[in-house]
Formats: structure tokens, sequence, C-alpha cells
């Protein structure tokens, strides 16, 4: 549905996109994830026809966004960051003013609407002044706009940023249902975001690609080691040699906190080691009391992505 | 098309919603009526062309104030964002909010009908010069409008969008005025340029093709130039 074909984007002296590539598939889901100023908001803006790209090329549903502008953004339903909204205008009349200007025809518009507002759920705030909205009704209708000519691509920017926490669940069940119907890219920095809602992450750092692919396949090649920790009744000492000379294994940690203590066994990444270490402890007459794979999150592999790019690039 | 209109009734609406319209409308209406009554009673002359003449400061000072917003504000928002990845085409944008601004001029002239009934009642005034005057008042309008509209496409500040439309206006209107008198191809180039001149002529209740030219071409030429303003960000 969209592809992006070596894509650049230059401020003066900066390239704020810098030669990426990627495709989204329909009905797909796909998160732009990236520290500030990595450059999702420059490519949506370009995916969105708001600006040009610097070099490269971009089609959405089919058409190109420098040559075939308006058809793109027919099919585009698009939340820009921050949700700017005309504060004079009742929440019913902006969704109406924009479905106009959106080409919904007569006839539909007032059913379409009235969708949008169910969808969305502001049918309490239909008939209010937007500048009065709350932040999570402001961004609510921001996405009702989005919905509103029925597109095939919505692109959202940030969707969730500087909401609270119910708030956070309420857009991200949205978006979630939105994606059963509607091929979606959206942008965040937070990360389990993504994790929860997205079916591909890519991950963008400085203007360039840095990973793509499915959250979880992202978690287990970047694994670094095979985590498990524990918490043993005992006698550490031993049981901690033991652990030591399980196959595979290549590092035990060990807090001794008297009777109990606790383990973090560090082992090859494509082992799984817990049955073994489950008999090893039964042997040494230690008591489990806990055992669980240490989870690698989305945080950490963000974290060790950009970090190397920056020992690359310094 | 139809989104020139949608755009048309969204800025007038914006207008209406806000303080803007009344005290634009209330302002006007206070200095025009002053001039009126002062020419009135200084000429004693049963026409309009004299207290018109000083309204067009007042309109040069005012119309900026109708147009500062229309893309400034947007531009500070961010609204312009969403607005511009709509379906619709610049020029349609552009258009839209030229004619709901001038819409609003055209508003703001017509309670100076007052005067002409005034003018009827108390002696027999020359009602083709009236006319004529206010098909002049519209089409400088349309020109006022435009400069306006340009002024605010290339900033984020209503203030400055205000403050350097209105000084341009008074320039426009100046060297018509300063240079009234002069010889020679330099003063009867300003003279063209200038705002002035033209507007005389339809106060006099002469509807001139030269002056409906001049008008209405430099209104379609800045439109114009505001659009390439407009699309000029999917250059950059």
């Amino acid at each position: 549905m969209i592809k992006v074909d070596h894509l650049s984007k230059r401020y003066a002296e900066v390239y704020a996109v810098d030669n990426i590539s990627f495709e989204v598939n329909q009905g797909e889901i796909l998160g732009l994830l990236g520290p500030n100023g990595a450059g999702k908001t420059t490519t949506m803006r370009i995916l969105t026809c708001y600006m040009p790209a610097t070099s490269g090329t971009a089609t959405v549903a089919g058409y190109d966004v420098f040559r075939d502008s308006i058809n793109v953004r027919k099919q585009i339903g698009y939340l820009p960051e921050n949700v700017p909204l005309y504060p004079e205008m009742r929440v019913k009349e902006y969704l109406s003013f924009r479905a106009k200007l959106k080409k919904v025809p007569y006839r539909e518009r007032k059913l379409k609407i009235a969708e949008c507002i169910e969808k969305c759920r502001i049918k309490e705030v239909q008939n209010q002044i937007v500048g009065t909205l709350s932040k999570g009704y402001r961004q609510r209708v921001g996405l009702a706009d989005t919905l509103v000519h029925d597109p095939k691509i919505l692109i959202l920017d940030e969707p969730t940023i500087g909401l609270d926490p119910n708030q956070i669940r309420q857009v991200r069940q949205l978006i979630k249902e939105l994606g059963e119907k509607h091929t979606i890219l959206l942008s965040t920095h937070i990360l389990p975001e993504v994790e929860i809602i997205c079916g591909r992450v890519i991950i963008i750092n400085k203007g360039k690609i840095v990973a793509m692919d499915t959250p979880a396949n992202l978690a287990t090649q970047l694994r670094g080691g095979n985590n498990v920790i524990l918490e043993v009744r005992g006698n550490g000492e031993n049981i901690k040699n033991a652990l030591s000379s399980i196959n595979g294994v290549t590092k035990v940690v060990w807090h001794d906190r008297g009777e109990i203590g606790n383990y973090t066994v560090e082992a090859e990444k494509s082992m799984d080691i817990r049955e073994d270490i489950f008999s090893t402890v039964i042997k040494n007459n230690g008591i489990i009391r806990e055992m669980k794979q240490a989870p690698i999150t989305l945080e950490e592999i963000f974290h060790q992505i950009t970090m190397q790019e920056q020992e690359v690039t310094a | 098309m139809t989104s020139v209109s949608t755009i048309f009734q969204r800025e007038i609406n914006a207008y209406f919603l806000s303080p803007v319209a009344y005290v634009v409308i209330a302002v006007f209406m206070v200095f025009s009526g002053y001039f009126f009554s002062i020419m009135l009673g200084i000429t004693q002359e049963t026409t309009l062309r004299y207290s018109l003449a000083y309204t067009q400061f007042i309109l040069s000072i005012l119309t900026p104030v109708i147009t500062m917003r229309l893309f400034a504000e947007e531009n500070k928002t961010g609204t312009i964002e969403p607005l511009m990845t709509a379906p619709v085409t610049d020029f349609e944008v552009v258009f839209g909010k030229f004619l709901a601004a001038w819409a609003l001029y055209s508003v703001m002239v017509v309670p100076t009908a007052f005067y002409i009934i005034f003018l009827a009642w108390t002696g027999n005034p020359d009602y083709g010069a009236i006319v004529a005057s206010y098909i002049g008042l519209i089409l400088m309008g349309g020109l006022f409008v435009s400069i306006g509209l340009l002024v605010s496409a290339v900033t984020k500040n209503q203030i400055v969008a205000g403050v350097i439309g209105i000084v341009a206006l008074l320039i426009l209107l100046v060297i018509g005025l300063a240079s009234s008198g002069g010889e020679g191809w330099f003063y009867n180039g300003l003279r063209y340029i200038g705002t002035y001149d033209h507007w005389d002529t339809f106060t006099k209740g002469i509807v001139d093709t030269r002056d409906v030219v001049y008008y209405v071409s430099f209104t379609a030429l800045l439109i114009f130039v505001v659009v390439r303003i407009v699309e000029s960000r999917r250059w950059r």
C-alpha cells in the first residue's frame, strides 16, 4: 500500500531522512520507532504530501506522492503530531467541515460522521467547542477526522503522546480495532506501544533505518544472552557451582541472601536450559521459589541499536 | 470548486464566532460616520465623495486586521497541516480565504448605505456617482484583501502580518497622493501604481475600464503570487 524508495529529505546541510526504503503491506500496522528528531514526522509529512522529498520516490496506494498528490491525499487519513484543530468550532461542525473538504458525498456525510463519532467514542462531546476539550478527546476527534472519508490508509503521528495512562489504553485499543480495516503507519517513541499494537517495526535513528522486523524477531535477534532468573532456597555455594557446570551456561551470578539466594544464569543464545536448571537444583537439595526467563524488551533493543549506531559514528 | 465554498464558509464562521468581525465593523462605522458628518458640515454638499476619500485610510488600516489571521493563524497553530493534506488544491484554499475576507470587507462597508438615506432626506444626491463609488469601494477591497492575504501567507505571526499589511496599504495609498501634480514618467508611474487616483475616478461617478482593469488585474496577480507562496512549501 505504501512504498518508499530511497527517500531523502535534506534541511540545509542536515539530512532529516537519509535514503530510506520500506514497504507497508495491505492490512498491516507498521510502527515507526525512533528517538525525537529521528525523522519520523518528516517521513510522514512526505507521505502525506505536506512536503516534498529531496530525492527518492514514494507511492501511496499506487499513486506517486509528488505527481499525484490529490489522489494520494484522498487515500489517506493523517493525524498530525499534537492534533491541530480549529478551536472555535464545535466537534460535529469540525467533522462536517472535514468531511466536506474530503469530498464525502452529501448523502453519506451525516452517516459517516455519526459512524466516526461512534467509533472514536466522542458522542458525549459532539456538541462541545473544540477549544474546551481535554487532550484525550482532542486526540479522538483528530482520529475521527482521519476516518471520516473512510481512507484505505491511516498515517498517525505519535497518536498517544501527552495522554494519561487510561487514555493511552483507550487510544491504543481504538487503533488496534482500526487496524482490522485499514492499513496503518504510526510513529511513536514509546516502546511498549509498538509491542502491543504493531505487526512490524521499523527503528529509525538520525534519518536512517537501523532495524526492520516484527517486535518478537527483533527481540530474539538481538538477545545477547539467554538469561534465566532464579530464586532458590538451599546451599548457595553448591548450587552456584552445579549451575555453572550445566552444558551451555556461560555465566552465573549469585546474590547471597542467607538461606535464600538469587541467581542470574546466562546461557548461549539458542539453548533453553530451564529444565536442566530445574533438575540440577533438585539434585543439590535446593527448592526453587521462582524461575523466569529474563524478558528482553524493545526498550533494550532500542537502546542497543541506537547506542551501537552512535559508537559506529563516533 | 466545492472546496472553495467549504473553506469560504469556515472562514466566515470563524470571523463571526470570534470578536474580529464585530470589532472591525464597529470601528469602521465610528470613523466613517465621523468623517461623513465632518465633511458634510464643511462642504455642505450632498455627496459621499469627500468622506469616502478619508474612509480609504480607515480601510487601509482595518483590512489587514481582517486578513492577518487567514494564513498566519493556521501556520502558527499547525492547522495548515491537516488543511493542506486534505484533497484540496492550493488555489481552492487561497481563493476560499480570499472570498471570505472580501465578503467581510463588503459587509463592513454596507452600513454606510445609511448615509445615502440621510443625503436623500436632506438634499438631492447624484445616485450615479454613489453607485460608482461603491463599485470602486468593493474593487479596492479585493486589492486590499489580496495584499493582506499575501502578507499573512508568509508569516506565522498575526501581529506581524497585520502591521506589515497596514504599512504596505498606506504606502500604496500615499505614493499616489504624494505624486499628484508631479510630471514625467516617474510620477505618472507612481500614480498608476498607487490606488488613490484610480479610486478618485470612481468617486467622481466614472467607472473607467482602465481603473477596473487596474484593480482586477492587480488582485488576480496577487492571488496568483499567494498560491505560489502556499505551494512553495511543496518545493522546499
